[in-house]
């Protein structure tokens, strides 16, 4: 095989720089192979489930697993619930951070600011669960006078604290990459700070903000722990206005809590996996709509 | 000069990359004591201990601990049911069978037609707490109220004579076995034709803690752990049979003499009368082997 024109023309290639060229570039694909790897393996195991339960079954509404009733319904339901509401809370808070970060605060304020918030993505999701079970969830029986505090909203709560350090991040990136020159003319033609931020820069990181929504939702409806430790578990249907305050189980709470012990090839463990699939290709299609608004904004020119 | 700094890195690049393959040595060292417990060097003797999956952690418990006193005693533990157990005794794969139920009629028929005379052994037993918090007024129930409250037909504490409050429903995950013992004996009262199920509605926790903490905080909550779990912050019910009587609350003592209703034997079955070192880990068991019962939730033979 013959080495590429550039390294020709520097010279032959050392072995150690090509060995550790050649062990990069295999490191590299393989982290695509693995996860071409880890969709054969979810697709093996999670296909017969199709096969085996009759789609009645398998989309209804009871969710008893060691008693034949796999409804998948509102464990669907039960992580759209909690994952959209955690997005609602920590939209406003995310991007008026983002916002106070970038443009308002100064400069010593953001250099304290940034590193804490980059801390809050560092508190390991057991953690922020326990917390919510012993703090917030009584908080919420009490105050809210919900019959349980281990809800919906609960995890709405505890989701919402925990993509918020990504929703910063991408969001507080997403106004850096505003053109000074766009702040300039703004603040010449006689507006306001508050015009400035809120009419031009906040409009022009538009769709940097929609990715920092839809990676914080990517990480809403993957989280396991936490909302297995808050959101009480119940395979319920969320149906009227106050399921919100009642409790609901999740996908990622389903699979964490059952595969440890089903038998391995039943009914119900290919179930498991069809759940799996299915979260797998929600999370796909918010990462696929997180990258087509990033291109999105790079075709546009101008910014970035 | 500057040739030797890189190769300095990427010798301690490799050795980043060392780091993972490390990890994964160690990883499957640690997967291997899984299902069976390792053996010593200088095995001896090697028995087979495998069934029900309720009594699969105190059996590695006992196995562990007895292993450490005999290295020249093997124990493996596996679960798989009660079914599976008696299955491999019978077959003869399998030494002493762990079971959390009688063998069947048929499990006895097939028995007796290979020639064999399996003879059971009483182990431990176990019983279920029902929990409230303590600032709950109700303090008994009948097995049939405490079926309506988990099959969802009674919803307030009011119409059990409590406060006029919601009832919550706790539960274990439905994978453990307390789950399932639970339901058929108590939400399905026993009644085999039965099919009613948990209301929709009943919290399933993770853990043990899970029920704890909840019914420790909230005074709507109702929860059932087996007893060994149960902690001084909750409120344990007396139960009862029927109406008539007599509401008993769960201890030791109410539980060997058999006058706590949500209890049950758990028993290892060996195919003939136990011999050499199956006897000597049976009778161990029976003996000191008690001492570690109850810090696994369950309730020692005395």
């Amino acid at each position: 095989m013959r080495p590429r024109a550039g390294s020709m023309a520097a010279g032959a290639l050392r072995p150690g720089e090509f060995l550790i060229e050649t062990l990069i570039r295999v490191l590299g694909f393989s982290t695509v192979g693995f996860v071409l790897l880890i969709f054969l393996f979810l697709a093996r195991e999670g296909i017969p489930a199709f096969f085996e339960v009759p789609a009645s079954n398998l989309f209804g509404q009871r969710w008893y697993p060691t008693y034949g009733m796999f409804g998948t319904l509102p464990l669907l339901l039960g992580s759209i619930l909690v994952t959209v509401f955690a997005v609602l809370i920590a939209l406003p808070l995310g991007v008026a951070t983002a916002v106070f970060v970038r443009e308002v605060a100064p400069r010593w304020a953001r250099e304290v600011l940034k590193p804490l918030i980059e801390v809050l993505a560092g508190i390991p999701s057991v953690v922020l669960g326990f917390f919510g079970m012993t703090l917030l969830a009584p908080f919420v029986r009490e105050v809210l006078g919900a019959p349980t505090g281990l809800t919906a909203f609960t995890g709405a709560l505890l989701l919402a604290y925990m993509s918020l350090p990504t929703m910063i991040s991408v969001a507080d990136d997403a106004l850096d990459a505003v053109p000074r020159s766009y702040r300039d003319a703004s603040l010449a033609m006689g507006a306001t700070h508050w015009q400035t931020i809120w009419r031009v820069v906040v409009p022009a990181a538009r769709s940097g903000v929609l990715t920092a929504v839809m990676l914080g939702m990517g990480r809403a409806i993957g989280e396991t722990m936490a909302v297995m430790m808050v959101t009480g578990n119940a395979a319920r249907l969320p149906r009227g206005l106050d399921a919100l305050f009642r409790p609901v189980r999740t996908m990622t709470a389903t699979i964490a809590a059952e595969m440890g012990e089903v038998a391995r090839g039943s009914a119900h463990f290919h179930a498991l996996f069809a759940i799996g699939i299915v979260l797998f290709v929600l999370t796909f299609l918010i990462n696929l709509a997180a990258a087509r608004s990033i291109f999105a904004r790079r075709r546009r020119g101008g910014l970035r | 000069m500057r040739y030797e700094r890189s190769r300095a890195r990427s010798g301690r690049t490799c050795l980043w990359l060392l780091i993972p393959v490390f990890l994964l040595c160690f990883g499957c060292r640690a997967g291997e004591r899984n299902g069976a417990v390792s053996a010593p060097a200088q095995a001896a003797v090697s028995i087979q201990n495998t069934g029900s999956d309720t009594l699969v952690n105190l059996a590695l418990a006992w196995a562990e601990a007895y292993m450490d006193s005999h290295p020249e005693v093997r124990l493996a533990v596996t679960g798989g049911g009660s079914g599976t157990g008696i299955a491999g005794l019978l077959n003869g794969t399998v030494q002493i069978a762990n079971a959390s139920r009688e063998m069947s009629a048929e499990e006895l028929e097939r028995a007796r037609a290979g020639g064999l005379h399996p003879v059971r052994i009483t182990v431990a037993r176990d019983a279920i707490a029902v929990v409230v918090n303590p600032g709950n007024p109700v303090g008994r129930l009948t097995l049939a109220q405490i079926s309506a409250l988990y099959t969802g037909s009674i919803t307030r504490w009011k119409e059990l004579g409590g406060q006029d409050r919601p009832v919550v429903l706790l539960s274990r995950e439905s994978n453990s076995g307390t789950y399932v013992y639970f339901l058929e004996n108590v939400v399905r009262l026993g009644r085999k034709e039965d099919r009613s199920l948990f209301s929709p509605e009943t919290l399933l926790m993770p853990s043990s803690e899970g029920i704890s903490t909840e019914v420790r905080q909230n005074p709507n909550a109702v929860g059932y752990d087996g007893l060994g779990y149960v902690t001084p912050e909750q409120k344990t019910l007396a139960v009862a049979r029927d109406e008539r009587g007599p509401y008993v609350l769960p201890s030791a003592s109410t539980v060997n003499d058999g006058s706590y209703p949500i209890a049950r034997p758990l028993f290892m079955y060996t195919a003939g009368e136990p011999s050499g070192p199956v006897k000597e880990y049976l009778d161990w068991i029976t003996g000191e082997g008690q001492a570690l019962v109850k810090g696994l939730g369950f309730v020692p033979l005395r």
